[in-house]
């Protein structure tokens, strides 16, 4: 049984005057999920400079360094944002807990090393 | 123009609005009708087997992810299955029920992405604008559960890394009742509309013997009634405790293949609820060790695309020894000649389509076959590198002096 | 001669004719867009997009003949213009330039574009240009007949080959305008072919000859195209409805309203088609087109002639 073509018109006709389902992105309100996988944010004070999360990282994108002396820790994670590839495999393995991801995905820029930041 | 004069030759590709990755389909043509059809994939080649090769195992389940962007479920997946099988590690049944459902919602959005592909290859854009309106749905639903729109992350070895909470329930749900009854209209307009079906019937004809012949796998071997679908033959996960029916068709031709996926996806939706209502309680993942003991493994599951097959050799470190990832389109790749033979022009981007082609998740090694001369080289990666720089060499831009940076955190 | 200068290039020639066309072209994306559920364009964009072709880089193939390739796209918008001004835009009891018989020289003028389009894809010598240039003329061949047939039609029952005439003759009596409803179908789905649009834009076929026959211009000369392109689609439009919707108004200004709602209904109409379709094989076109389309448009020509015979 074949009908006629044209059978999507009335469909379509229909959504006419509904709300699109698209938004005019940069400028409409993009919706993400609360445990969305976006930027990595790190939390210095209970980091323990394990590095865990650097061995486990597959792009090599991360690194924690003590920026303090031996007995003054002070740890700064680097990562470089160009080769994070989102999988939050660091929020897993990390022991204290000190990664999580942020919703924040509008990431791009001009240059390669505005990528690179230190937390 | 080149050989008979009444013949042309045309290059679909490695650069052509109907393909999404690079791929050369040198078409003869004898006025409108392909009279042959050269298919040479290789221009994406990655290298994520070696790759994998000089990783540990966790870090290569990202890798492996990113075989395919649309089917990246399956992948990690079926590495996952074979990793822990090597290491003896028997997960949760209820990591088995999330991974069923993550496969299947991925099935949803791949057969909805084809059907709008297929629908944008034939001119057809507003039915291409609906389903991928309607897939936005399904990778909500996955951007939910796994935290991305494309690369779940949801796999994790010895089991999963988030769970499925009742409100998610009550939300998948209600999304399954959205799809459904869209999928129930594209179904319809599949069979019945006119131009469609003018379109899509009698073109790529591949048929029962021939998908059997040229290994077939996937809605493209299913259409030709090859009842072949690893979910049911060899079951996974937790396949075995939910029901699974293989959707076949006999029309063995682009129109089929269109029927099997639109009714693939009203099967998976049956399979999600079934799945959400009968998840069992338990832990979501096991401990894992790092050091996986030796041995071999050939681990197999059912991507959208069909049968995805993984090989994995441990030598008793964290790092496997070497993987081998056999892509669903590959296997499809090779029947490709056959069905564009006789097809006309216009069809070729749509008969190309049909097997929902991955290219980039099919390369794995580049085998130049000099026709001229008639021998086959295998390139290795420092004789590439020559044969780049002496090419550019002769157009006059030497590049050998380049350095490339260092990579440096 | 000023009068007709100013009637040439700025109202209604080739100032207005631009304008309306790409605002024709914005409402057929918009429309187009909402019909697929999206937002779509903003109301400037086929001016943003005409203004950044013609500051774009003009490559002339190396094989093509220079001054044919160049001269086309200009041809065929000067061949649309010049067919615009024979329609009726604000008032068919006066209109601008009327004579017995321009209805074919409108119909030939509009031919003209798609040879241009052929000769274009012919002269860029590249491969996907040549099958795009080869199908244009095979489609041509198969829905210039139709398409002729059915606007004649009303023709020959009005009893007159002008343009105005046919409007004054059915406005005068407006019920015989339901006897040509079925040629009215039958131009609308031909005018699809004459336009290049789904399901019938074999010669463009982005995703199988990447864009046919315009694979080779770039820059100033696809914009000109592109324009021509834009504005055959209002020539057509205003054709259609000045023959088939002859509903008009004494008043020039009231006359030009009802001139913008009548082409912008062929419009949706036309939009309405092009959404709701999939591209047919070149095959399947010609054969459309030879067996549903040129019998019915025979068999309207045949019941006006007997509705003609009757009332004489």
């Amino acid at each position: 049984m074949r009908k006629g073509p044209g059978k999507i018109a009335g469909f379509s006709l229909k959504h006419v005057f509904k709300k699109p389902a698209t938004i005019s992105y940069p400028f409409g309100k993009l919706q993400l999920e609360e445990n969305y996988r976006g930027k990595i944010e790190y939390d210095a004070e209970s980091c323990i400079g394990c590095n865990i999360c650097a061995r486990d990282c597959p792009a090599g994108a991360i690194k924690v360094v003590n920026v303090g002396t031996k007995e003054e820790k002070s740890f700064q994670c680097r990562l470089d944002v160009g080769h994070c590839i989102f999988c939050a495999q660091c929020v897993d393995s990390c022991p204290k807990k000190c990664l999580r991801f942020s919703p924040h995905i509008d990431l791009a820029a001009f240059s390669r090393d505005s990528l690179k930041v230190t937390m | 123009m080149s050989g008979d004069s009444k013949r042309i030759t045309i290059p679909i590709g490695p650069q052509h609005p109907a393909l999404k990755e690079p791929g050369c389909f040198t078409i003869t043509l004898e006025g409108e009708k392909v009279v042959n059809a050269v298919v040479g994939v290789g221009y994406n080649h990655r290298g994520l087997e070696k790759a994998c090769e000089a990783r540990t195992y966790i870090q290569d389940l990202y890798i492996i992810e990113r075989v395919c962007g649309i089917c990246s479920h399956t992948h990690s997946t079926a590495f996952c299955q074979g990793v822990e099988e090597l290491a003896g590690v028997e997960i949760s049944p209820r990591a088995k029920f999330i991974r069923v459902i993550m496969a299947e919602l991925e099935r949803l959005h791949s057969h909805l992405l084809w059907l709008g592909v297929a629908a944008h290859e034939i001119g057809f854009d507003t039915l291409f604008m609906y389903s991928w309106r309607d897939r936005e749905l399904v990778l909500d639903m996955l951007a939910m559960l796994g935290g991305n729109r494309v690369n779940y992350g949801i796999n994790t070895l010895g089991g999963v890394r988030r769970d499925i909470t009742p409100e998610m329930k009550q939300l998948i749900h209600k999304t399954l009742n959205a799809v459904e009854e869209q999928n129930k209209y594209y179904i319809d307009l599949a069979l019945h509309e006119t131009t469609l079906a003018a379109r899509l019937s009698g073109i790529g004809k591949l048929s029962h013997e021939d998908a059997l012949k040229y290994g077939a796998v996937g809605p493209v071997a299913r259409a030709s009634l090859v009842d072949d679908d690893i979910r049911v033959a060899e079951p996974y996960a937790a396949y075995d405790q939910i029901p699974v029916k293989v959707v076949t068709d006999g029309h063995c031709d682009v129109f089929g293949r269109a029927v099997v996926r639109v009714l693939e996806i009203m099967e998976s939706i049956a399979m999600i609820r079934f799945a959400l209502d009968n998840m069992p309680d338990g832990d979501l993942a096991v401990k894992f060790p790092r050091k996986i003991p030796a041995g071999e493994v050939f681990s197999r599951t059912e991507a959208p695309r069909g049968e995805d097959t993984h090989y994995i050799r441990s030598n008793g470190t964290d790092k496997p020894d070497r993987v081998r990832v056999r892509a669903a389109s590959e296997a499809n790749w090779h029947g490709m000649q056959h069905m564009l033979e006789g097809d006309y022009l216009a069809d070729v981007p749509i008969i190309i389509a049909a097997i929902d082609p991955c290219y980039s998740c099919t390369d794995r090694a580049f085998v130049l076959k000099d026709l001229d001369r008639g021998r086959e080289r295998v390139w290795d990666w420092q004789s590439l590198k020559r044969y780049s720089i002496d090419w550019y060499k002769e157009r006059g831009f030497d590049a050998s002096k380049i350095k490339l940076a260092e990579r440096r955190i | 001669m000023l009068t007709a200068l100013f009637h040439i290039v700025i109202f209604p020639g080739l100032l207005f004719l631009g304008v309306y066309a790409l605002f024709f072209a914005f409402l057929d994306r918009k429309l187009y867009a909402r019909l697929q559920n999206r937002v779509g364009p903003p109301w400037f964009q086929p001016f943003a997009d005409f203004c950044k072709l013609i500051g774009k880089e003009t490559i002339i193939p190396e094989g093509a003949d220079r001054r044919v390739f160049v001269s086309l796209p200009v041809f065929a918008l000067a061949a649309v213009t010049a067919a615009f001004i024979y329609v009726p835009v604000w008032s068919i009891t006066h209109p601008l330039y009327s004579f017995e018989g321009d209805l074919i020289v409108v119909l030939y003028l509009l031919t003209i574009p798609t040879l241009c389009f052929f000769l274009g894809g012919w002269y860029s010598t590249s491969l996907y240009a040549t099958i795009g240039a080869v199908r244009a003329l095979t489609q041509l061949f198969s829905y210039e007949v139709p398409l002729f047939m059915a606007l004649l039609a009303p023709a020959i029952l009005a009893g007159t080959w002008s343009i105005a005439g046919i409007s004054a003759y059915y406005a005068a009596h407006p019920l015989y305008i339901l006897i040509n409803i079925p040629a009215f179908v039958v131009a609308m789905v031909a005018c699809q072919g004459k336009l290049e649009r789904v399901p019938f834009d074999l010669p463009e076929a982005e995703t199988e000859i990447v864009s046919g026959t315009f694979v080779e211009y770039s820059g100033r000369l696809l914009a000109i195209f592109k324009m021509a392109i834009d504005c055959e689609l209002v020539v057509v439009a205003a054709l259609i409805s000045a023959i088939f919707l002859p509903f008009y108004a004494a008043n020039p200004c009231l006359g030009f309203l009802l001139f913008v709602v009548k082409t912008l209904i062929i419009l949706v109409l036309l939009c309405l088609f092009r959404a709701s379709m999939a591209r047919v094989r070149i095959e399947q076109m010609v054969m459309f087109c030879w067996k549903i389309l040129t019998p019915l448009a025979i068999i309207q020509i045949i019941v006006n002639l007997l509705v003609r015979g009757s009332l004489a």
